[in-house]
């Protein structure tokens, strides 16, 4: 590490990004606790002279919580079974090796990673309407789960691998099946690819625009993504407001990247350095 | 094992995959009842001049964005990758664009940028208050900028942890041969990280086919067509002039120009690693 001890250039560089990072972080929080009034007479920088929490009233009074369980309920509905399918792919992948089917199945996936999502959405469209699921929180799971199968199977492939093949020989040996093997062996070793893949999916599903978008039209099948652009187009005029919705739509996530960080920082530099 | 996993994704990826091809070749307005077309979305879509602008934005985006964030991630990336703890701080609060949704970070900057009652504004500084929005040049820097906003700490996390693989030996054995730390950068760093240096741009400009939801809610493709990228043009097409047809015409070059790109930078020597969503 001696390049990097005395890295001037990146050192500030380093700095300097966090600087860009946190300014309009910075400004949307304290903008949220403003009152119409002191957002236009006041410094952007300014911490609110009289904070309010009438933004976040508004907010909440226009049904913002039925959209965060919209939400909650697509991305759970979402990654729990990709993750869990995903899994029993990857398993299969590692174990069956050499297998011609397996070998077509993993390369289908690979080829998955290669293709803009967006570009499939007209004819995914067309059958979300044909299985009368359109405008349903359903409509937006199933297409996701399908989405998310490509990167997590590469990952955890990649992760499966490194569990040494004499444990599962010894394991064979003592009677246990695949299943087992997937239970006993497999699952507790990649756990923490498990929670990194669900986190990153999740991370994607959460914040999803398109798939509401397209594939819902009620307002009370909206998550909050959608949410949040229709609560802009009608309190435009109102940038307070719309500040505190992308404060309360944005805080579960922080919070819960608090929580979960060193994971998903680990497991993201090890999933894609390879 | 795999078979869950195999059906989903035929129904909801392969299927699609084939059927918009299929529908390119047809005629439906996204509701009645679909009638074959033969080639003349084709020849419609391929002969409308707003075809070469949309490519060219999209591309244009995709390069710029590519060009800014390459080497501002990969000096991050190189930095944070020592083991001193307020790095370790820094690359946790890098981190936290990424947990914004493109449409919340959209909305950011275009309160942000408001020439009324944006920080320009607010902070009686001219040059900031401008019609960022409203002018064509401007509102393609701004789509750069916000892009490299929000994914520059992706990148920078993956250039950490290649930078983390890179032997100490290597450096030792350059500063003995008296290589300064710039010519170190050049001939030991940025060689050693190749392969991620494949797979960022791999992600980076396949992800760019994708800057929908941002570019939507930013921009909806303005002013005028000035940032009408390809995603764009499919949408307005397909699910606002209700042409589903020709909107499946520029689809199928949107799979088609993703898949190109993902095999020429493979052909480059880089691994398998690519995404579709890089709007994650």
């Amino acid at each position: 590490m001696r390049l990097i001890r005395r890295n001037w250039l990146g050192g500030t560089a380093g700095w300097l990004w966090l600087v860009i990072v946190l300014v309009p972080l910075y400004w949307i929080v304290i903008t949220s606790f403003k009152d119409q009034a002191g957002f236009f007479t006041q410094n952007p920088f300014a911490l609110p002279a009289d904070p309010t929490f009438n933004n976040y009233k508004l907010v909440i009074e226009s049904d913002f919580p039925r959209y965060f369980l919209n939400s909650v309920i697509v991305t759970a509905g979402t990654i729990l079974p990709a993750v869990a399918i995903s899994f029993m792919a990857a398993y299969a992948i590692v174990r069956g090796a050499g297998g011609r089917f397996l070998a077509g199945v993993n390369g289908l996936f690979l080829m998955g990673l290669a293709i803009p999502l967006q570009a499939t959405i007209i004819p995914v469209y067309l059958l979300i309407i044909k299985m009368h699921l359109y405008d349903s929180l359903l409509a937006i799971i199933l297409p996701s789960i399908a989405f998310s199968i490509p990167l997590s199977v590469l990952v955890l492939t990649n992760f499966i691998r490194d569990v040494p093949k004499e444990l599962f020989e010894s394991m064979r040996v003592d009677g246990a099946t695949e299943w087992g093997m997937l239970r006993g062996l497999a699952l507790p070793l990649v756990r923490p690819a498990l929670v990194t893949v669900s986190i990153y999916n999740g991370l994607g599903v959460w914040n999803g625009f398109l798939l509401p978008l397209i594939l819902t039209q009620s307002p009370e099948k909206r998550t909050l993504p959608l949410a949040l652009w229709t609560f802009q187009g009608q309190y435009s005029v109102n940038v307070p407001a719309v500040l505190a919705s992308v404060v309360l739509t944005t805080l579960p996530i922080v919070i819960l990247y608090a929580i979960g960080r060193r994971q998903l920082l680990s497991g993201l530099t090890a999933g894609f350095s390879r | 094992m795999a078979l869950p996993a195999l059906a989903i994704f035929l129904v909801f990826g392969v299927v699609p995959l084939v059927g918009v091809l299929l529908l390119s070749f047809t005629q439906w307005d996204g509701l009645g009842a679909i009638h074959t077309a033969g080639f003349s979305n084709w020849r419609s879509v391929l002969s409308d001049p707003a075809l070469p602008h949309s490519l060219f934005v999209t591309f244009e985006i995709m390069i710029l964005s590519w060009a800014v964030q390459t080497p501002i991630s990969l000096l991050l990336g190189v930095f944070l990758a020592g083991r001193q703890r307020y790095r370790a701080l820094l690359a946790v609060l890098y981190f936290v664009p990424l947990l914004l949704s493109s449409a919340a970070i959209a909305i950011t900057y275009k309160a942000l940028l408001d020439p009324n009652f944006g920080l320009g504004a607010g902070l009686h500084l001219d040059f900031l208050a401008q019609d960022w929005l409203g002018k064509s040049h401007l509102a393609l820097g701004v789509v750069i900028f916000v892009v490299s906003w929000q994914f520059i700490p992706f990148h920078s996390l993956i250039y950490q942890g290649g930078a983390r693989q890179i032997p100490a030996t290597m450096y030792e054995a350059a500063s003995i041969d008296g290589a300064g730390r710039v010519r170190q950068f050049f001939s030991i760093t940025v060689p050693q990280l190749k392969y991620t240096i494949i797979t960022s741009s791999t992600l980076m400009v396949v992800g760019s086919l994708t800057f929908f939801d941002l570019i939507f809610v930013l921009t909806a493709g303005g002013p005028g067509d000035a940032t009408r990228v390809l995603a764009l043009d499919m949408y307005k097409r397909g699910f606002q002039a209700n042409l589903m047809g020709p909107a499946s015409v520029i689809a199928v070059l949107l799979v088609l120009i993703g898949l190109g790109l993902a095999l020429l930078l493979r052909r480059l020597g880089g691994s398998t690693t690519a995404s579709q969503q890089e709007g994650a």
